[in-house]
């Protein structure tokens, strides 16, 4: 499991890197939610995938004695996906009035910030 | 009541943003609302302050949850500085902004952006927790969006377009190396890293962690081979959002470059270099690209880069006096780079123009004002007594004592480039010939403006240049204040200390 | 997509998906689900319901522009948090729940006033971005 994850979270972050560097604007933001994914998967995985209880002591033990899930990298992922929900809602509205304002969606032909004003 | 200190200028700037919104449609009332309000923030950040300064190293421990386990908000010395100068910088360019942004654009919810940006730099400052930083980037980043697209110009989508792409991956690039630091160690508060770090034996993958950190802060604060999306972009959006950028939000990736490799990765000889061949090469880049711009802002733009390199020169050092010189230039820089903006913002309004060849004359029309601009300029350039000139005193002598000559003659030659722009800028758009420009169609000119808008343009310059100058006649206290700050950042354990006692 | 079926089922889904948002807000506190989700799933509701119906009738319907929801569930999870610190002194964001749980509802505590303002946010925040997206389309 640990090895597929592995696998997957290096597609993810090569297809990302791969589509982030086509000249679509388009591919620019699949790329970023892809290489986003793959971070959030690296967390997953280095958060040691074990299958457990949740770790919630009763009140009538002392100390915790199953085996347990860590839930902290669940949190971490379930927040960085709430933050890229907003990031990537943000960059399709922004990549749409990009192409509305420059007609073009080829990234060479943005060009117009480094001219002389 | 007052134990909860800490939270407060981050809470009232969250208040304010809430406040802001729900006055949505009325734009005089959020205009008086922003400035009354910074104004509150900017005590509550003085009286953080004093208490960190009497009392020293504040801590909070966020829903009542313990130290490692739990969200930890800090205040050291540092922290209470820096939020500090964002309240000082954030009434300067509030105040500004409600004179010098067209209404067009503050119907669309600007203040209460700018006062989310505001929260976002504070709790990047306050928070103990390496996670709850990137979620304070995030803020941040998501922020400066909205700012740097309000009013859609073609100019401004395609920088944004640049500025977002490459924001965006040094947010996932932090993430990734937060990632492989959890899965080493085992825990996101920082104090708590700072003792397990150490210890682990797995040094290949604490370094890659360390080398991730870097390129992630570093595109974040516009270092050598990361910088392009600086120049790109910070002059299209208006001078007052210009303003708040190119003072705080840069110098957010230099406060994360100085937390993390003074807390955590310490001591790596390998990473010291690193840092110091990046700060020299970023010295050399961004002055040689300052002396080729023609645009006013573009030329500050570049200058922002150049100064990078000062304090990170400063941190690749690593003796506590050339930290303490980095701190100095990141104090100064922050008051200095914001004023440079807003009187870019000033000439704009007076001139409809920010391109130098096309200005002229402006000592001739204005004088006071002109003199009241070269006190900036002068501070950027660090003529003595004025504030840019004791923090290099630091970064040269520590040079010589580590016999690190290249990061000497780097300081040196960015100094002197800086020199250079800011004399070619002052003969160009001060004193040469006016040059007749066309007159602007619904262009709002300065000298057209009620008094009390130029009042609130002019104000903030006369604050900030004398913080400016209060840091370069008063550095004796300033530079007692950075050696504190040094002496708390190289020696950790307090910090620890205070965030997990009796550890 | 004006077809019958569609816009038939929608006008029976939009209530049930309300209900059944609620219903994943208000388990959220020790079993899956919560104010996001719960947001999520509401804001599908009046985009299903904008699928079927045309965005004029879910505005109709909604009879206030969703935006205004963001500052209200913002300073509602705002309130929640500040709480603590303005009645009890203890530090930001502590939970504080009622000692004597209430009859069918169970026991109340700040948290759920804070996921009740993330619900009410994420919708506002959803609904903005697609009715911005389609209006310009």
């Amino acid at each position: 499991m640990e090895f597929l994850l592995a696998i997957m979270t290096g597609i993810l972050y090569a297809a990302g890197l791969y589509m982030m560097l086509r000249r679509s604007l388009v591919k620019l933001i699949i790329g970023l939610i892809m290489i986003s994914n793959g971070a959030n998967l690296l967390i997953f995985l280095l958060g040691r995938i074990t299958k457990g209880h949740p770790p919630i002591i009763k009140g009538s033990a002392e100390v915790f004695a199953d085996i347990y899930a860590d839930p902290v990298p669940q949190a971490l992922i379930l927040t960085a996906i709430v933050i890229s929900f907003g990031l990537q809602s943000f960059a399709i509205i922004l990549v749409k009035r990009a192409y509305k304002v420059v007609k073009t969606d080829d990234l060479d032909e943005m060009n117009t910030t480094d001219e002389e004003i | 009541m007052m134990q909860q200190l800490l939270l407060y200028p981050l809470l009232w700037q969250l208040f304010m943003s809430i406040a802001l919104m729900f006055a949505w449609q009325h734009i005089n009332i959020q205009r008086v609302m922003s400035i009354v309000g910074s104004a509150v923030g900017l005590v509550f950040s003085g009286m953080l302050f004093y208490k960190v300064l009497v009392y020293g190293t504040q801590t909070i421990q966020a829903g009542g949850w313990e130290a490692p386990f739990g969200i930890t908000f800090v205040a050291d010395t540092l922290s209470a500085t820096l939020v500090l100068l964002t309240s000082i910088a954030g009434l300067a360019v509030s105040s500004f902004s409600s004179a010098s942004i067209i209404p067009a654009r503050l119907r669309f919810g600007y203040f209460a952006i700018f006062h989310f940006l505001l929260l976002g730099l504070i709790g990047a400052f306050l928070t103990g927790d390496i996670f709850n930083l990137y979620v304070w980037f995030e803020i941040i980043i998501i922020s400066s969006f909205v700012l740097i697209t309000l009013g859609g110009e073609k100019a401004q989508i395609e920088g944004a377009v640049k500025y977002f792409t490459l924001n965006i991956l040094a947010s996932i690039i932090f993430l990734t190396a937060i990632a492989v630091l959890y899965g080493l160690a085992g825990s996101l508060n920082m104090a708590d890293l700072a003792v397990l770090i150490p210890k682990i034996e797995n040094r290949g993958l604490v370094k890659v962690a360390a080398i991730l950190f870097l390129i992630g802060f570093g595109i974040k604060s516009a270092v050598f081979p990361l910088y392009f999306w600086l120049p790109a972009s910070y002059h299209t959006p208006p001078s007052a959002v210009a303003a708040i950028f190119g003072g705080l939000l840069t110098k957010v990736g230099v406060y994360a470059l100085i937390r993390v490799f003074t807390l955590i990765f310490v001591g790596d000889v390998l990473l010291d270099e690193i840092l110091i061949v990046i700060a020299v090469l970023t010295l050399f880049s961004g002055g040689i690209g300052a002396l080729v711009q023609k645009n006013m802002r573009k030329v500050f733009s570049y200058l922002i880069i150049c100064h990078i390199g000062f304090m990170i020169a400063g941190l690749g050092m690593f003796t506590e006096l050339a930290i303490a010189g980095a701190i100095f230039y990141l104090i100064h820089d922050i008051v200095v780079k914001t004023n440079l903006f807003m009187i870019s913002g000033i000439i704009y309004r007076i001139k409809g123009s920010n391109n130098i060849k096309s200005l002229g004359g402006l000592y001739k029309e204005y004088p006071k004002l002109s003199l009241l601009m070269t006190i900036p300029f002068f501070s950027l350039i660090g003529i003595p007594p004025l504030s840019g000139f004791w923090p290099k005193i630091s970064l040269i002598v520590s040079s010589f004592n580590t016999q690190n000559y290249l990061v000497l003659g780097a300081v040196i030659f960015a100094s002197f480039l800086t020199l250079i722009v800011m004399a070619k800028l002052w003969s160009e758009v001060f004193w040469k010939n006016p040059v007749d420009l066309p007159k602007r169609e619904h262009f709002l000119y300065f000298n057209k403006m009620t008094t009390t808008r130029k009042l609130q343009m002019l104000l903030p310059i006369v604050f900030l240049t004398g913080v400016s100058l209060y840091i370069g006649f008063g550095a004796e206290s300033i530079q007692q204040l950075s050696t504190r700050i040094a002496g708390e950042l190289m020696n950790s354990q307090q910090y620890i200390e205070a965030v997990m006692p009796k550890s | 997509m004006k077809t019958i079926i569609l816009r038939t089922a929608s006008n029976y889904l939009l209530p049930i998906l309300l209900l059944f948002s609620i219903f994943i807000l208000l388990r959220g506190h020790y079993l899956p689900g919560g104010g996001f989700v719960g947001g999520l799933i509401a804001s599908i509701a009046f985009v299903l319901h904008a699928f079927a119906n045309g965005l004029k009738d879910t505005k109709k319907l909604l009879k206030f522009h969703p935006g205004f929801l963001m500052p209200v569930g913002l300073a509602l999870a705002f309130l929640s948090g500040l709480l603590p610190v303005i009645g009890f002194d203890e530090a930001f964001m502590t939970g504080l729940w009622m000692h004597d749980p209430i009859p069918v509802i169970g026991s109340i505590g700040t948290a759920l006033f804070f996921d009740i303002g993330v619900y009410i946010v994420v919708q506002g925040v959803t609904l903005t971005i697609i009715f911005t997206i389609s209006e310009s389309a």
